[in-house]
This record gives structure tokens, C-alpha cells and sequence, in this order.
């Protein structure tokens, strides 16, 4: 059912190519007119209270750190942004056109109502962030090691069903971090978000388990104090095993496929703790000092309130206590808060995001509080969170800077003061996806089959680190590597293919002057014309090509899927 | 006009390309020269340094390598046996034990960073992780000093095998580490058009791209075009030859050992010779909470050994070593004590790190742990002082400064100090 939905929906999104040049006029009269009407707008736009209050707070905050901030930028560039950071790619040629024709103050609030509630986008916005979840739950590489038992795809169909549904994010955390049940899909008691924790538990007293809960969700970088006081966090060890103690009855058992002792799946289970030192009704766990000396923890939460101490699991069950008591923290809060900004404006209100210990200083102490209690209080909705971020000022500035804010510049150490948008590259998953809708690339099979070969193709961009605890980094990061994919790789090359049938082949068979089908295409890749300089070049590579259509576009295209204004999101 | 658009019979890419910066005015882009300076090649080549980092990911017990403690409650079953310098090392490292002469063993290191994250960026940056600064990774700053010795380099100065290294941090993208994989695979090397159309590309491309700059909309995005040039020599480099380290002898592949550790020595050697300036060769697996001692008799201690001692003896017998740094170390070592599942677990108040070439007095340890292993005697080396002695041994000044665009100085290595008794 999802497979036709998403078809159906694609089929929608895709460039009619046969259309394109009536297409391409309506575009640019709409375009220009409407850039004419968004400089004098006749009334004033909808902004929620929310995002007055950041407006507010950011716009202070500028004139105390004595910067200005840039212009903001034209609408059809805050499109591009909205569709790269609400569903993870690049709005289609169609799509920029109905943007543009909405003539509406409130064009940009309808734009974000159509991609968060319209049923259209319903399984792209889920597929988007649910890649996003995958690789802070289980890391780019989770469930891709040989032998792996986390089943990536059943952690992805479970956070798909969380953002179809727009599930409140208190309650999906609470459902991964107290989860049971089998982390395949399709087997008998299926839980996909099993697959969080079913590799962080069993080895070494489940201390993975520990730092990643404690990181992901509360912003407590707590893994140094695993076997010492640490010098620059408030966090003690002895917390550090009162908070591991309550993953302590987690088992994650193997499954075996029937008559072979092959692995089939884990069942993630909740099983009576005896305790180190076997006292099953006051369960504890023991931790050695630097010094040597042992010392003994139950179950307390980072605010001190201590639960329990039995083991059994029908008197206490340890992780069921552990949510609860998350739900209560404003840690919980914060730490969302924190992601879902930095994911929007590029950085967060500290550095790293996952970090909110005492120690580490916040860039706008009061703006962060402020929203982490209204987005509480509002339900925990990350859709309702996505809208008052986008329509805020500091997310619709250009990144083009100025005299007056050349300053703050992050990259250089400075805290982020957001005078102006901070230019970064998209990431691997944003720019296949984009290929998906700007080329029909990747279109064969049915939806695993795609997914396949998406996940294949990320692959070769993670380098592993070595460590136990599964550390990786990601090649698509501006280097060299990356550089070849984009020239020579098998992705671009199908983006740029001119057989039959192929988007590119459409359009250069189609109706219409060399020089629209250039127009065309920069529109379709970066949302603007060329420049004359452009359209120049295009000219006499066609010349080269020896009048031969097919093949100046492809070398168009060529470029402008390698340019910096195609691969960042400016 | 349009003749630009093709090379004529007989031009090289590189003299096409010079001629096609001059016409390049007209489009306003500004295609780059390549390295044009070719000037005293061979007198530079002579005095060409180079760096190779061993690095071992997870945190290797030192002292069942390198300083080992026979007959203590932590000293573990492993005999220490003699080398051909003044030192004694593992019984389970009898190739390295002939060329100690060469290698000086630090044993008074003591850190402070004991979680691996933390441990490999502070290893490999000399500085602690830092919310507001991202500090450039040796290979990095290694590459950046020392890219003056290689007018002629057209591949990357700084080269990780197996391995994902540490970043550039503020010196940008174009110092980023090239990973390959210990066989030397490059990936999408193969173009699908011929230089003539891939040059009419990259015309296209700089257009796009230079206009997009010229707009201020920040660093990365020049960086983004240096990093494209670099793609773009890459691609037609002849150099590309010293990846290939299939192309090697059988018994020279079997010298340096046929795994992945082995054949990215081995590749790393040949990197060194066509002028790359720091290569990083990885080595996980040392993260051995578990089953230690078996793990590394039957398995980690003689893949590094037979790897090590080839690729010293190698860079010795081909004249390489005076002029190239060898860096053996991870992000911290394992704890004396071992641990109820025959393990060791993190520790970094002591621990060795071993260093040789580039004119450091080999056969010798410098410093030296108690006799349980828990504590330095003596002066203690930090992660500073392992580089500034590095950086010493290239002949790169201590008293590099780099500046960042706020204005805040740094002394290379954060200011260490040269480690005692390792030069002469």
C-alpha cells in the first residue's frame, strides 16, 4: 500500500518534461511578478507567537553582539531550504511553479502546511526523518556490518510510522528507550524501535546503552565518567552506574532461524536482575574507583530521584521507570529543541548539540529555554516546532554576508550570533534524493528495491574507526572523495544519461530553442536562470558538440549538479 | 572562439590548460595553472620530508608491546626479549625487535583523555575537544608545512589507508585526508568522457561556481573549489601509479605481510617515494576489554610486526628513513589491572608511544613507568609534546604560528616541547 502511495506521490512531483517549455513561460512571468508583489506585500503575513519570540530574541541579541543582519533572502531560495530541510530534497520544477503562483502573504506558511499536512508528502517527510533518526539511533553504519543483529530497516520502519503519524516526541522516546519485543520486520512481535538498544546492551554491563540514551536524548555527554570523576563534567561516576543500573535486567537474546543456529533476530526482554551480589529483591551493581575501591549503585535518575532497588521486573521495571522519569526532565525538552534548530539554521545553541552539561556556554540562554518549555507545552508537535523555526527571521536571512556580520562566522570559533544563513553542504542522503526528483534517477523496482540500492550507494561514503563501540565518520564531506562520486560516479551518471526514455533525452528531443533548455535546466537544478556569462558557455560547448543538443545539455547538467550552489543549501 | 574547445593533436592537458587560462579572462573564469613552479625538482626531492602515522584504533595495551612488566600482578604472561637497540620489547614482536635501532619507544606518556572520541581527536590534534575551534589533524598540518618540498605533487599531500584519520579543522577542506582503502582502490576514477570534453566540463563548472563565490557567502565554499582542482588533477595525474600496490613483487607484498595493515605499509611506502607528505596507515581491532592476551598473540601483534619491521627495514634499505618520521600510537592505552574477563579497559595516565626516523635517536626508551604500570616516573610526554618533536624531526619550526581569521594565534603542536634525548 505505502509502495503505490509513494509512486503515486512521486509521479505527482515529477517534472512533466513534455510541458516543460509552456511550462518554463508560465514559470518566469509567474516569477517575476511575484517577486515584484513579495517586495509590497498588501497585508501582513500570519507569524505564529513562537516564532515572534525568536524573531525577538534573535534581533537583540544582534544588536548586543553589534552585528547586522544580512537581507533576507528571495523566496524562491527560502523554498529550496524549506524542501532540503522539511523532506530532504530539492523542490521539483512543478513545485517551485506552485510556490511561485501563490501570491498569498502567507505563501511560505502554506507552502510548510502543504509539505508537513497535505497526504502528498505524507511518506517523503516520514522517509526524510527517518533517515535523520537512523543515524543518530543506530549510526550511518548500524545494521550494515556483517552480521549485524540490528535490522536497520525495521529501526526505519518503525521511525517512518512515528513521522507519518507525526507521533508527539515525548512519547517515541519514551516507546525506544523502554521497548521490547523483536527488532526484525515481520517476525512475531516486530518492535522496531527494539533496534535502538538491541546492540547496546549485552556487551560490557550496557554501557553503550547508557552513554547513547543519556547523549541522544538528554544532551548529557556522560561515556568519560564510565571509570572516573571527569575533570570538566558535572556528572559524577557514581551517576554514571546509578544511571546504568536501570538498563540492568535489558537482555537482547538471539533468535535462531528454525532448525539451523543461524541468527535470525533479537528479541529485545526484560528479565528478573539478580544483581552483582545476588540479592534479587535489592538488586545492585558494582563499580571499581580509580583507587581500587568498590563501590555499589541502584537505579537513580540524573535529578537524584532514586527508584526501586528489586530486580524483578513485576516489582520494578527498571527501564519503564527510566522513561517515565525522562518524560519529566527538561533535558528531554532542550536536547530536541537544540536538534531541531541546528538541523534548521546549521548550528545549534551549543557545540556539540548533544552536550548541555554546565560547562559547555549557550548562544541564547533564554530563547532556548523559552522554546523548550512552549514546545512542551504545545505537545511535543515537531511539526508545529518545524513552522515556527522556518518562518523565523533568522532562517529566512541570505547567506550572503555583510560588513556588518562578516564576524560571526562559527566555522572560526565565534558562537553562532545566526546574522546571516550559514551556507552548508546537503548531506549524501539529501543529494540522492534530489537527483531522485530533479533526474527520475533511481526510479526501477519497487520501494525496498530503491531503498537497496540507496543504502548500497551510501555505503561507500562511512569509514569505521575501529573502537568497540562502532565510531565511523562520513567521506561525503567535501573531500576528494566526494569530488570523484560527483564527476564520475554511477549516480551522476545515470542523472546524466541520454538514452531513450531518460529524463534528459526528454528534454533535449523536446520542443524548444538550445537556450530555453539550458533556462530549464538551471531552474531546475538551482531555482534560477543563467547568467548571460552562463548561457555563453552553454553556446559554445554546443558548438563543440557539434550542434548536438543531447550532448551540451548533458554537459550542462554535468556542471551544475558538480557547482557549489547545487550541493549547498545556501 | 570555439578552438578553445578542443586540444590540438600533440598538447598535453597541462599546456592546453595554461592556454586556456589566458582565453579564460574572457569568460570570467579564472582556471588554475596547475602546478606550474618546476624549479630545482630534484634538489627538493633530496630534502623532501615525509611522515607515516601508524595509527592503532582502540587503544593498544602498551605494555604487553612496548614496556612490558614480567612477573608483576598486572604484567600479563607475555616475556620481554632483547633488540638490536637498548631496549627490550614484547616476545610476540620478533621482527620489530630486530630494528629497534632505528625506533625510540616514549614509555612516560600520560594523557588524560580515556574515551576513544575524545582520545583520537586529542592524539591526533594535540589539543582537547573544543566546542569553539576546530583544530587541523597532524596529517594536516604535517601536509600544510611541508607541501612546499613537492612543487611537482599532483595527488593529495595527505593520505589515509584503512582508515578515517582526523580532519583538517580550520585549514579547510582542500587539507583533508584522501581515504583509501588499504589495497589502494581509488573509487570512480574511470571518466566517461575524454579529456577534451571533461576540460569544455570544467569550464561550464568554474563559471557556475566562480560567480556563487563571489557572492560572500562563506569559506566553504572556496574551499569547495579547491577541492574541485585538486579532483581535477587527480583525475589525470600519472602519480595515480603509486596507489597501485598491486603492481609490486609478490615477495615484496609478502615482506610487509598480504593483509589489509600489511599492503597499506607497503602502500604507504610508495606513497612516500612519489612525494606525498603524510600518510596515516590504520590499525584497529585494540579495544580488548576482552580475551586480551589471546587476541593479541594470535592475532593483532603479528600482523603490526611483520608490517612495521618491513616497512622500517624497507625505507632504510631504500635511503627513505632519514627523511621520513615514523609515528606509532593510538588514542591511549588499557588499564594495568586486568580485568575479570582476562581484559584490559581504558587508561591514559601511562602509556607508550613509539617514534623513529627522520633523524630521532633510535634504540632507546625515553621515561618510564612504575613498576605496576599505573604511574609515569619521571617527566611525563603528552600528545603536544609527541608532535612538536615530530614536527622537529620534518624540520618544521616550533615557532609556526597559524592564525585564525579571528585573529587568535596558535603555536603549531599547541605549543609542546621537544621530548629529551630523542635527537642527538
Amino acid at each position: 500500500m505505502q509502495t503505490t502511495e509513494l509512486r503515486r506521490s512521486l509521479v505527482v512531483q515529477a517534472v512533466r518534461v513534455p510541458l516543460w517549455a509552456l511550462a518554463l513561460l508560465l514559470f518566469l512571468g509567474t516569477w517575476a511578478s511575484a517577486q515584484q508583489e513579495a517586495s509590497t506585500p498588501s497585508r501582513k503575513a500570519t507569524i505564529p507567537a513562537q516564532t515572534e519570540k525568536i524573531d525577538k530574541a534573535i534581533e537583540a541579541s544582534w544588536s548586543d553582539a553589534g552585528v547586522r543582519p544580512s537581507p533576507v533572502e528571495d523566496d524562491l531560495k527560502w523554498c529550496r531550504r524549506v524542501y532540503l530541510d522539511v523532506i530532504g530534497r530539492i523542490p521539483s520544477f512543478d513545485e517551485m511553479s506552485v510556490f511561485v503562483k501563490d501570491k498569498s502573504p502567507d505563501r511560505k506558511l502554506n507552502l510548510l502546511r502543504r509539505l508537513l499536512e497535505d497526504d502528498q508528502y505524507t511518506q517523503e517527510y516520514a522517509n526524510h526523518w527517518s533517515t535523520v533518526w537512523t543515524n543518530v539511533l543506530i549510526g550511518r553504519n548500524g545494521g550494515m556490518e556483517e552480521r549485524s543483529l540490528t535490522s536497520r530497516q525495521g529501526m526505519q520502519k518503525y521511525l517512518r510510522d512515528c513521522f507519518a503519524s507525526n507521533k508527539p516526541y515525548n512519547t517515541m522516546v519514551h516507546e525506544l528507550v523502554t521497548a521490547t519485543g523483536a527488532t526484525k520486520p515481520g517476525s512475531e512481535d516486530f518492535n522496531g524501535a527494539t533496534n535502538f538498544l538491541a546492540m547496546k546492551v549485552n556487551e560490557e554491563n550496557a554501557v553503550q546503552a547508557t552513554a547513547a540514551v543519556s547523549k541522544i536524548f538528554l544532551g548529557l555527554q556522560v561515556q568519560c565518567t564510565q571509570c572516573h570523576n571527569h575533570p570538566f563534567n558535572q556528572w559524577k561516576q557514581q551517576k554514571f552506574w546509578e544511571f546504568n543500573a536501570f538498563f540492568r535486567q535489558t537482555r537482547a537474546l538471539r533468535r535462531f532461524v528454525r532448525g539451523t543456529d543461524d541468527i535470525d533476530h533479537i528479541e529485545l526482554v526484560n528479565e528478573d536482575f539478580a544483581g552483582e551480589g545476588s540479592h534479587p529483591d535489592k538488586a545492585e551493581i558494582y563499580y571499581t574507583l580509580r583507587n581500587g575501591v568498590a563501590k555499589v549503585a541502584y537505579p537513580v535518575f540524573v535529578d537524584g530521584t532514586a527508584v526501586g532497588k528489586s530486580g524483578y521486573v513485576a516489582e520494578v521495571n527498571r527501564r519503564g521507570e527510566l522513561g517515565d522519569l525522562m518524560m519529566q526532565s527538561d533535558y528531554l525538552d532542550k536536547t530536541i529543541v537544540n536538534r531541531m534548530w541546528a538541523h534548521f539554521l546549521g548550528y545549534g545553541f551549543t557545540k556539540p548539540i548533544d552536550d548541555l552539561g554546565p560547562h559547555n556556554p549557550v548562544a541564547n540562554l533564554e530563547l532556548f529555554e523559552t522554546l523548550a518549555k512552549d514546545f512542551r507545552e504545545n505537545s511535543y508537535d515537531l511539526k508545529q516546532l518545524i513552522v515556527w523555526i522556518a518562518l523565523s527571521k533568522p532562517y529566512q536571512l541570505t547567506s550572503k554576508m555583510t560588513k556588518e556580520n562578516e564576524s560571526d562566522d562559527p566555522t572560526m570559533g565565534e558562537m553562532p550570533k545566526f546574522s546571516h544563513f550559514y551556507t552548508r553542504q546537503m548531506s549524501a542522503e539529501q543529494l540522492y534524493a534530489s537527483l531522485a526528483v530533479a533526474t527520475q534517477a533511481n526510479r526501477n523496482g519497487n520501494l525496498e528495491e530503491q531503498q537497496r540500492r540507496r543504502e548500497d550507494w551510501m555505503r561507500q561514503f562511512v569509514v569505521a574507526f575501529g573502537t568497540d563501540e562502532g565510531d565511523e565518520t562520513t567521506t561525503f564531506n567535501g573531500s576528494i572523495p566526494q569530488g570523484l562520486m560527483m564527476f564520475n560516479g554511477d549516480l551522476i551518471r545515470a542523472a546524466i544519461a541520454l538514452e531513450p526514455g531518460t529524463w534528459l533525452n526528454q528534454l533535449s528531443t523536446g520542443k524548444g530553442t538550445p537556450q530555453d533548455k539550458v533556462q530549464f535546466l538551471f531552474i531546475a537544478g538551482l531555482g534560477r536562470k543563467p547568467r548571460p556569462e552562463e548561457l555563453s558557455v552553454a553556446t559554445q560547448i554546443l558548438v563543440a558538440r557539434k550542434g548536438e543538443v543531447g550532448g551540451m545539455l548533458q554537459d550542462m547538467w554535468w556542471a551544475i549538479l558538480n557547482s557549489n550552489e547545487f550541493i549547498f543549501n545556501h | 572562439m570555439w578552438n578553445r574547445f578542443s586540444t590540438p593533436n600533440g598538447m598535453s592537458r597541462r599546456h592546453f590548460m595554461s592556454h586556456m587560462a589566458g582565453a579564460s579572462a574572457m569568460l570570467g573564469t579564472s582556471l588554475s595553472l596547475g602546478h606550474s613552479l618546476r624549479v630545482h625538482a630534484d634538489t627538493l626531492k633530496k630534502n623532501r620530508k615525509s611522515c607515516i602515522l601508524l595509527w592503532m584504533g582502540g587503544g593498544p595495551s602498551t605494555m604487553d608491546i612496548w614496556d612490558l612488566k614480567p612477573g608483576t600482578d598486572n604484567g600479563g604472561p607475555f616475556k620481554a626479549i632483547s633488540t638490536s637497540g637498548d631496549v627490550q620489547i614484547s616476545e610476540h614482536m620478533p621482527l620489530m625487535a630486530q630494528q629497534m635501532h632505528h625506533m625510540a619507544i616514549v614509555r612516560s606518556m600520560s594523557t588524560r583523555e580515556a574515551d576513544h572520541n575524545r582520545g583520537r581527536y586529542y592524539m591526533h590534534t594535540g589539543y582537547v575537544p573544543d566546542a569553539n575551534v576546530d583544530y587541523p589533524s597532524y596529517g594536516a598540518v604535517m601536509a600544510h608545512e611541508l607541501i612546499s618540498q613537492r612543487p611537482d605533487l599532483e595527488i593529495p599531500p595527505f593520505v589515509a589507508v584503512g582508515g578515517a584519520s582526523e580532519g583538517p579543522g580550520f585549514l579547510g577542506m582542500s587539507w583533508a585526508p584522501f581515504n583509501v582503502t588499504s589495497n589502494g582502490r581509488v573509487r570512480n576514477l574511470e571518466m566517461s568522457v575524454d579529456s577534451d570534453r571533461l576540460n569544455q566540463r570544467r569550464i561550464a563548472l568554474d563559471t557556475i561556481e566562480n560567480s556563487f563565490i563571489s557572492q560572500n557567502r562563506g569559506g566553504v565554499l572556496e574551499d569547495h573549489r579547491k577541492v574541485l582542482g585538486k579532483t581535477f588533477d587527480l583525475l589525470t595525474s600519472k602519480q595515480m601509479e603509486a596507489f597501485q600496490v598491486d603492481k609490486e613483487p609478490t615477495e615484496v607484498k609478502e615482506r610487509y605481510g598480504v593483509g589489509g595493515f600489511g599492503q597499506g605499509c607497503l602502500l604507504a611506502r610508495r606513497l612516500v617515494e612519489a612525494g606525498v607528505a603524510f600518510v596515516e596507515v590504520d590499525l584497529g581491532g585494540w579495544d580488548n576489554h576482552q580475551n586480551i592476551f589471546r587476541t593479541l598473540e594470535n592475532d593483532r601483534l603479528p600482523v603490526l610486526d611483520k608490517a612495521m619491521a618491513a616497512l622500517t627495514s624497507d625505507l632504510d634499505e631504500r635511503g627513505l628513513l632519514e627523511d621520513t618520521c615514523i609515528v606509532w600510537m593510538g588514542e591511549f592505552s588499557r588499564t594495568p589491572r586486568i580485568n575479570g574477563d582476562a581484559g584490559r579497559d581504558h587508561w591514559a595516565r601511562a602509556w607508550s608511544v613509539v617514534v623513529g626516523g627522520g633523524g630521532i635517536k633510535g634504540g632507546q626508551a625515553i621515561g618510564a613507568t612504575n613498576e605496576d604500570g599505573t604511574e609515569v616516573d619521571g617527566e611525563p610526554y603528552s600528545s603536544e609534546d609527541v608532535m612538536a618533536s615530530v614536527c622537529h624531526s620534518l624540520g618544521i619550526s616550533l615557532e609556526t604560528t597559524f592564525t585564525s581569521r579571528s585573529g587568535r594565534p596558535m603555536k603549531i603542536a599547541n605549543s609542546g616541547k621537544l621530548i629529551k634525548g630523542l635527537f642527538a
